[in-house]
């Protein structure tokens, strides 16, 4: 057993409002710079649709993440052979159009447009090349669905569906949709880590922040085509690739990242877990249907004596294992059960999980009347809006019961609520149904606290860096006396 | 002058490739880089950048062998058969590169996107491997053999480079044209480090027996335990 820690997240999507807050805070802390206009690290996206960059899941044409083969997982579009081979002309790189074209507008013709029987506009020119442009595509272009018979109706999930759900899906009354806030996943298994030729990206051993040395980056771009997410960007100024660094500088000083801080239906969970590095290979080379059990089992319980004993083995501090206790991923993945990875099928272990979408609430009843009646107050989760079958081709590789369970549960939390707030549903009924999802009235109401009521501080679990400890073990922390604080990557020269 | 340009200046040159590659690989390492534009523009890329490269790495190795067994070298092209099976492999070789150079030029001219991301030491560049792909396929067609030009003439004359003894009276006396491609690749050398060329050596070969994750710890993760143990 090879016990490592890992910063991992849990998006809770019923709480998401699609405000794209995070993503602002993300665009002004990291990304407003020239290169980096298009890139939006933190995105929200309209499910059903095609997301960003357009297509982004779908793999025929972008050849991201890993495949099985012989028993263990290999690169798709890159590696070693593939990769070299493609390394003068990279035929699954996404080009700038995929995105969009970033613009801005000319505010200066408003003021200095001489007087006339019109009114001046400001016109959009490229940020690229600085010429007047046409707007044909932007961020959240397909925002809410719109031009969901372009947008939407391409969604590679809905893949999953017979011609008459997919029918149902658009039908201008029963539209429906949701949001998925994206960011790295920061997995445990990462494909940009694999594919970059020159060893830029790496994975820190302390946290599991996967990060991208650009002194290193030689721009031979594999790790943009082989994140089957996209979420590796390529920096077409400075020819160096970014990606999201989980506001690393923000962790180490104890505070969440922007993104996470940000959050104004404050869905975003983070914390530690431990898992075992030792079974990654094996884990991700599961049958796809095995590969969300698999992964639950692949991270670890912290309250475990021979986890704690091993993770101390490891090197991890003591105080990176109370923080796993503690973490609110932990219980949303492994012990409650109700936290799914996204496109687990890519294999390369995601550790960004998300609670599937109960809303819209109210069920696809008989005809065209839907079910609001208080027996079947929130309708069923077979005959929801949004079919399952959907919802498990984004996070369980397909395995509707990974889904049904994580959805039929959150149903009885609500239940245990109703009952206990409004008080229209029976005892008797309440517990049937959490016994049908193994859950307590204890882990109900720990369910409903943590979705509804979190603090900030159970929101977010970081431990401290340690950054003290770590350099007494090494040397003589007097060595260290007096260079803390700001540095100089090259020191000033006194002529 | 023929004393300065080659007994000199391949000096000046290649002291320059060396030091100030090995200056910016250790002080600013950030600096180096393909500078791919592929994410600007895509599909004229794959017909200029494959060619180009393919070409060049034949045209490469083709060189560097001649200069390390040209004994060899003239022994294998003795015979007209094999002779011709050289210079048609690398008249093919020529001919990849310089259409591929054209069409990348020409894709660079072209774009507007692209010419936000092209510099003046591009424009060098490629004047400057133009050149080569001209003398270079001059020679082979009109100064017939390149094959044997490369290893009487200009090899003995890099030979005795390398011996710090130029043999500047045997390149002196040779057709200007070959005289103009031996410039030009030591003015190549020049310019190499100040260059996007630096890619070149900083191609990704270790990447065929890395190990395929990459793990970094900050800190001595066993050596932390130790000591608190």
């Amino acid at each position: 057993m090879d016990v490592r820690a890992q910063v991992s997240m849990v998006f809770h999507l019923d709480k998401c409002i699609g405000c794209h807050t995070c993503s602002i805070a993300c665009k002004n802390v990291w990304t407003d710079r020239k290169g980096a206009e298009y890139m939006w690290w933190n995105n929200v996206e309209t499910k059903p649709g095609t997301g960003y960059p357009t297509a982004w899941e779908d793999q025929e044409q972008y050849a991201g993440g890993f495949v099985k083969k012989n028993g263990s997982v290999t690169l798709r579009g890159s590696g070693r052979y593939l990769g070299l081979a493609n390394i003068f002309h990279n035929p699954k790189l996404p080009v700038i159009d995929d995105y969009y074209e970033p613009w801005t507008y000319r505010y200066e013709d408003l003021f200095s447009s001489p007087a006339s029987d019109d009114q001046p506009t400001a016109r959009a020119v490229s940020m690229i090349t600085g010429e007047p442009m046409e707007i044909e595509a932007g961020p959240n272009w397909d925002d809410d669905l719109g031009g969901s018979p372009v947008y939407a109706a391409h969604d590679p999930n809905l893949g999953a569906l017979t011609p008459e759900q997919r029918a149902q899906l658009f039908e201008v009354e029963r539209l429906v949709f949701f949001y998925l806030p994206r960011i790295c996943n920061h997995c445990s298994n990462p494909a940009c880590v694999a594919a970059c030729p020159s060893g830029a990206l790496y994975k820190r051993g302390e946290d599991g922040v996967v990060v991208l040395n650009q002194s290193r980056c030689r721009a031979w771009r594999h790790c943009v085509s082989a994140c089957p997410y996209k979420k590796s960007y390529f920096n077409w100024a400075s020819g160096k690739s970014e990606k999201c660094i989980l506001c690393y500088p923000r962790l180490e000083t104890g505070q969440a990242p922007a993104c996470f801080h940000s959050c104004v239906g404050r869905i975003r969970y983070l914390g530690m877990v431990l898992y075992d590095a030792d079974r990654i290979a094996s884990t991700a080379a599961l049958p796809e249907e095995k590969l969300v059990e698999g992964q639950r089992q692949l991270i670890l319980d912290p309250f475990d004596p021979e986890v704690i004993r091993e993770a101390r083995r490891s090197g991890i501090h003591d105080s990176v294992i109370d923080a796993a206790q503690a973490s609110p991923v932990f219980k949303f993945v492994k012990r409650w059960g109700i936290a799914l990875p996204l496109h687990i099928e890519f294999r390369t272990l995601p550790m960004l999980f998300y609670v599937p979408p109960l809303l819209p609430i109210l069920g696809n009843g008989k005809g065209e009347v839907y079910e609001a009646t208080s027996e079947q107050v929130f309708g069923s989760v077979d005959a929801a809006r949004l079919p399952v079958e959907y919802l498990a081709r984004l996070f369980a590789a397909g395995n509707v019961g990974k889904v049904r369970f994580a959805l039929r549960k959150l149903m009885a939390v609500r239940y245990f609520r109703r009952q206990q707030t409004v008080g229209d549903v029976s005892g008797e009924m309440v517990d049937g149904l959490l016994s049908e999802v193994e859950c307590t009235r204890e882990e109900a109401e720990a369910i409903y606290r943590l979705t509804s009521l979190p603090t900030f501080d159970e929101r977010f679990v970081i431990p401290p860096s340690h950054r003290e400890e770590a350099i007494e073990a090494l040397t003589d922390p007097l060595e260290f006396k007096g260079s803390s604080g700001i540095g100089f990557r090259r020191k000033p020269e006194r002529v | 002058m023929s004393y300065v340009l080659f007994g000199a200046f391949p000096y000046v040159a290649v002291v320059l490739l060396l030091l100030i590659s090995i200056q910016r690989y250790r002080v600013n390492q950030f600096t180096i880089s393909s500078l791919s534009s592929q994410f600007l523009e895509s599909e004229k890329l794959f017909w200029g950048s494959v060619p180009f490269h393919l070409g060049i790495l034949v045209l490469f190795f083709g060189h560097l062998i001649g200069f390390l067994i040209p004994r060899e070298v003239q022994l294998f092209a003795s015979s007209p058969l094999r002779l011709l099976v050289l210079e048609l492999t690398g008249f093919v070789a020529a001919l990849l590169f310089a259409v591929g150079l054209v069409l990348l030029i020409h894709r660079r001219l072209t774009s507007k996107r692209l010419r936000e991301v092209t510099t003046f030491s591009d424009y060098l560049v490629y004047g400057l491997l133009l050149f080569q792909a001209a003398t270079g396929l001059y020679i082979a067609l009109f100064l017939r053999w390149g094959t044997a030009w490369y290893v009487q003439v200009a090899v003995p004359y890099l030979h005795s480079l390398f011996l710090f003894q130029p043999d500047v009276a045997r390149i002196s006396s040779v057709p200007v044209m070959v005289q103009a491609h031996i410039l030009g690749a030591f003015t190549l050398f020049a310019v190499f480090s100040f260059t996007r060329l630096m890619h070149v050596l900083v191609v990704p070969i270790p990447y065929l027996w890395r190990r395929t994750q990459l793990v970094i710890w900050n800190r001595d993760r066993h050596a932390v335990r130790k000591v608190e143990g």
